[in-house]
């Protein structure tokens, strides 16, 4: 009866735990987005923090991209000529990259990058009382800290990931190409002929919603810090480790949803 | 409870009514009934634990009580529009214990801060009155230091000086000498009853330091779990008979604690 009784109280300390979790999340989502349009509209913070997201995450996610597109010609080559279908690994390579690849390598990369950021910035914030001190100088937290980062995150994932599409299928014609000694032309032309505009679109949505999810995530975990500088590298830790999991668990249902 | 203020003909700045709280199971609050007058010095003091610090902080909103309410020039905090809490909590400035500067900004962009979020004022204005925030706390000429490089009497004196830059009607002081060196504890006090003496502003501050209460105050509160046990004027309070007080003020442990 005992140890019954324990096992399903530590059960429900952890789905409580969760269900708190998931309603932060939501909460901090909720009030992220009501306060949006409310004046007044930060624009130099806007900018900065779409700066910080986009143009400084180039290179991570330029070289992401490029390897994994190399990486994906190499192996689609070696495999497809077993069964003299090296046409098609320019298909292949232009496809997977589009639709699922660069969204989601792009994704956890920044996860990492500005989701581990934002945890870490907000944490620092809330454990030291400037958060406090927002709240006490009249200008509500979420809408100074919350919504520009969440905003620019958003917005400036889609185009990260439409610059890897690019640098991914560059760098699966440079190995095919340079490295296997493909066709140029045919390849070139393999790499658009079956390829939809609508997976290109899927995969920008994906990385929308990618977007929203790590920078709400590291937001929601900073803003909810507590126990200081130890706490602040809880924080941190975990909104890397939530925001992955969450992006790669909504990418499935984001896939069957979207296609 | 024994309570002798100088106004009672007027109406309170503040009124706190049976404030409960708890955190964890932990009864932090448990009726607390306080007012503070118009352009008084309020000083809470009490021991460690004793729910200082979650009272100030109920005073202005930051946390919300479980029960009761904090009436401020007659209208509840508990309020449901987020403008009119906003509005509200614009009578407010708030000085917080290690200053909790922006440490991303400089001394000049602290201090600006509520003053670009909340006024129309031009940048010449805005200097203006930065310097004469700074100079009102014998700070002038540090504009352009970031937080990180001043010491810590310096840290909460560019707070106050940000407490005070919109020219709040309420200034709410947190452990405004805590840690610090008795001169720098001393010339924290002197700034305290300069802007006491200059500003039309009501002032509350908590402290566990008696001497610096005896320097600060028109009136002194004792808060003894999670109530107040009295609240009066210095000369009255010193010789109040009740044993807990005393041990306070001579700094002797209490005997039902030693026991």
């Amino acid at each position: 009866m005992k140890p019954l009784t324990l096992l399903f109280e530590a059960l429900g300390r952890r789905a409580i735990a969760v269900f708190e979790e998931v309603g932060r999340f939501f909460y901090v989502l909720h009030s992220a987005f009501l306060w949006t349009f409310r004046k007044p509209f930060d624009f130099r913070e806007w900018v900065r923090q779409m700066v910080r997201v986009g143009v400084d995450s180039l290179p991570v996610v330029g070289l992401t991209a490029l390897f994994t597109g190399m990486v994906l010609a190499l192996q689609t080559y070696r495999g497809f000529a077993r069964f003299h279908a090296e046409g098609f690994v320019a298909s292949v390579v232009s496809l997977s990259l589009t639709r699922e690849l660069a969204p989601v390598l792009a994704a956890l990369m920044i996860a990492g990058r500005i989701g581990s950021s934002f945890a870490a910035e907000l944490g620092t914030m809330r454990v030291t009382e400037q958060i406090d001190a927002l709240y006490a100088m009249a200008v509500e937290p979420i809408q100074y800290l919350v919504v520009p980062r969440v905003g620019a995150s958003t917005i400036m994932l889609p185009f990260l990931v439409a610059f890897a599409d690019g640098v991914g299928v560059l760098g699966g014609y440079m190995v095919a190409v340079g490295l296997m000694g493909a066709n140029p032309v045919v390849y070139w032309e393999k790499t658009f002929q079956y390829l939809d505009l609508n997976d290109v679109f899927s995969g920008l949505i994906k990385a929308a919603v990618f977007g929203l999810i790590l920078a709400v995530t590291g937001c929601t975990k900073g803003f909810f810090t507590s126990g200081g500088a130890e706490g602040v590298g809880r924080s941190t830790t975990a909104a890397v480790v939530m925001a992955s999991l969450v992006i790669l668990l909504s990418d499935f249902f984001l896939t069957k949803i979207l296609f | 409870m024994q309570q002798e203020g100088p106004s009672r003909s007027k109406t309170p700045k503040i009124a706190v009514m049976d404030l409960w709280k708890s955190f964890a199971g932990k009864k932090v609050l448990q009726g607390v009934n306080l007012e503070v007058w118009p352009g008084e010095s309020l000083v809470i003091v009490g021991g460690s634990g004793a729910g200082k610090s979650v009272l100030l902080k109920h005073l202005i909103g930051l946390i919300q009580p479980d029960q009761g309410h904090v009436i401020v020039d007659g209208e509840d905090l508990a309020c449901a529009e987020p403008e009119r809490c906003l509005a509200i909590r614009r009578k407010f400035g708030m000085a917080f214990q290690e200053g909790a500067l922006f440490d991303s900004m400089n001394v000049f962009e602290n201090i600006a801060f509520p003053l670009r979020r909340h006024t129309k004022l031009s940048e010449e204005a805005i200097a203006a009155r930065v310097r004469e925030c700074l100079s009102l706390v014998h700070l002038s000429g540090i504009e352009n230091k970031m937080p990180a490089e001043l010491s810590g009497g310096m840290r909460r004196r560019v707070g106050f000086a940000r407490a005070i830059a919109l020219q709040p009607e309420i200034l709410l002081f947190d452990e405004p000498n805590t840690g610090l060196d008795p001169i720098t504890a001393a010339a924290i006090d002197r700034v305290i009853v300069e802007m006491r003496d200059k500003l039309p502003v009501t002032m509350v501050t908590i402290t566990h330091d008696m001497q610096s209460a005896f320097r600060i105050a028109d009136r002194i509160a004792m808060l003894r779990d999670g109530r107040i046990l009295a609240a009066a004027p210095p000369e009255v309070f010193r010789q109040l008979p009740d044993p807990y007080i005393q041990s306070f003020l001579a700094g002797q442990p209490v005997e039902e604690d030693v026991a």
